[in-house]
């Protein structure tokens, strides 16, 4: 088989966004980041998703306009009788508008968020088996996240997870038994569902996987692999 | 204000105060957001576990972001409540939290944002008047129904306990914001060639 034309000389390279996204977040997670029940990994990739996605955007949008609607009717509170005049005096301390720091800006095929995620820097890649590299960015008994690169061709060692793993395509594509996943596209994946991913030939997979179990691999040797990897 | 509901939807009090607080950076109606919104804040950072002292320090911290932040509110992709809403979520897990919030992309600039034309007006009219059909649909729940609500969106409730029926008439307001968003990716892209 001939290598594929790479991405950076086929004329129809797209630019930073990505082309249709066909796979979204699930109505209860994007429900759970709206009332902030969620935890950080998943807020991760809900962050990422939605700032490439305006169909998302717009559905996380809808629940915080329900989250509105609930504060207008959730009732008032008794204040301390001071705290008006403390506040509306903070304000004349305050510098001029448009004083905010920098947010920080997509990057290549990172979001914004991931880049805060990031620091700011490079992400810093271990190798896993069969080329694959990972670059943990949280690992809490709560959930993890973590950055995944996948070479074009290259399998992701089958691994099972106890909960939820919701994995967001930044750049590349990859299949498995659930379908084709492009950048844009978040994976949902439920209770050790077993699957394993395979890289597309072109651009290498970059993924944002996030899990509230650990991720660990089937069969003895991956299971040694893990110890040693973190995965 | 004027009370002339039988017309076209007059826009909340709420966003007018809240529009001219962003344009016209005026501390009265900054005073009479406050008014409003204070007392629901402090309620809802102490649903959320928050003791008194700690819900006041939240309440003031979210009232001092919405006055810097003013100039990125959008009445056309965001009912003022639900930027409030937004805006005071994202302080309390900061307060609460090691790691600061992931929060998406904003969409635009503070430059960008504070030429609004006559299709973002209607856009902005037609968000506030779902914005009013929501709430009062929250009202006509059942006592049971409007818990679960209230669960889910202070917090209570994790991914897996919430169910994807809500009894809420979320996709038309989604619609709305669908549009305001592809009107505004229009905009932008005549303003980046």
């Amino acid at each position: 088989m001939s290598p594929p034309v790479t991405s950076s000389v086929s004329p129809s390279a797209p630019g930073p966004m990505p082309g249709p996204i066909s796979h979204h977040l699930p109505e209860a997670i994007l429900a759970a980041y709206a009332g902030g029940s969620l935890g950080y990994a998943f807020e991760l990739v809900v962050a990422a998703h939605v700032s490439l996605c305006d169909e998302c955007r717009a559905r996380l949008g809808a629940h915080e306009a329900a989250g509105g609607a609930v504060l207008e009717e959730v009732g008032a509170a008794a204040l301390s009788p001071d705290l008006r005049s403390r506040l509306l005096g903070a304000l004349a301390d305050e510098a001029p508008s448009h004083a905010a720091p920098q947010a920080p800006r997509r990057d290549g095929p990172f979001p914004a968020p991931v880049v805060a995620a990031l620091g700011g820097r490079a992400p810093r890649w271990r190798s896993l088996t069969g080329g694959a590299k990972q670059c943990i960015l949280e690992d809490e008994a709560a959930g993890s996240v973590r950055l995944l690169s996948i070479p074009p061709g290259a399998a992701m060692p089958e691994h099972g997870h106890g909960g939820l793993e919701l994995t967001l395509v930044l750049q590349g594509a990859y299949r498995d038994a659930g379908g084709r996943y492009g950048a844009g596209d978040v994976a949902v994946e439920e209770d050790d569902d077993g699957h394993q991913p395979v890289a597309e030939p072109g651009e290498t997979c970059i993924c944002l996987a996030a899990a509230d179990a650990p991720l660990r691999f089937r069969g003895i040797g991956p299971r040694l692999a893990q110890r040693f990897f973190r995965i | 204000m004027t009370d002339d509901r039988a017309g076209v939807p007059p826009l909340a009090e709420q966003t007018l105060q809240m529009l001219a607080v962003r344009d016209r950076r005026d501390r009265a109606a900054f005073g009479k957001l406050f008014d409003h919104y204070a007392p629901r804040l402090k309620a809802m950072a102490m649903r959320g576990g928050a003791s008194a002292a700690l819900a006041e320090d939240i309440v003031q911290d979210v009232m001092l972001t919405i006055w810097r932040k003013a100039d990125q509110y959008d009445p056309a992709r965001a009912p003022v409540s639900a930027w409030i809403f937004r805006i005071a979520r994202n302080r309390q897990i900061d307060i609460a939290r090691r790691n600061r919030r992931p929060e998406p992309e904003l969409l635009v600039s503070a430059a960008e944002a504070d030429a609004p034309d006559e299709g973002s007006a209607g856009d902005m009219l037609a968000l506030a008047e779902e914005s009013e059909a929501l709430r009062a649909a929250l009202r006509a729940l059942s006592p049971e129904q409007r818990a679960v609500i209230e669960s889910a969106y202070l917090g209570d409730l994790t991914h897996r306990e919430i169910h994807a029926e809500t009894g809420l008439p979320l996709g038309t307001i989604k619609s709305r914001i669908r549009l305001a968003l592809e009107r505004l990716r229009h905009e932008l892209k005549d303003l980046r060639p």
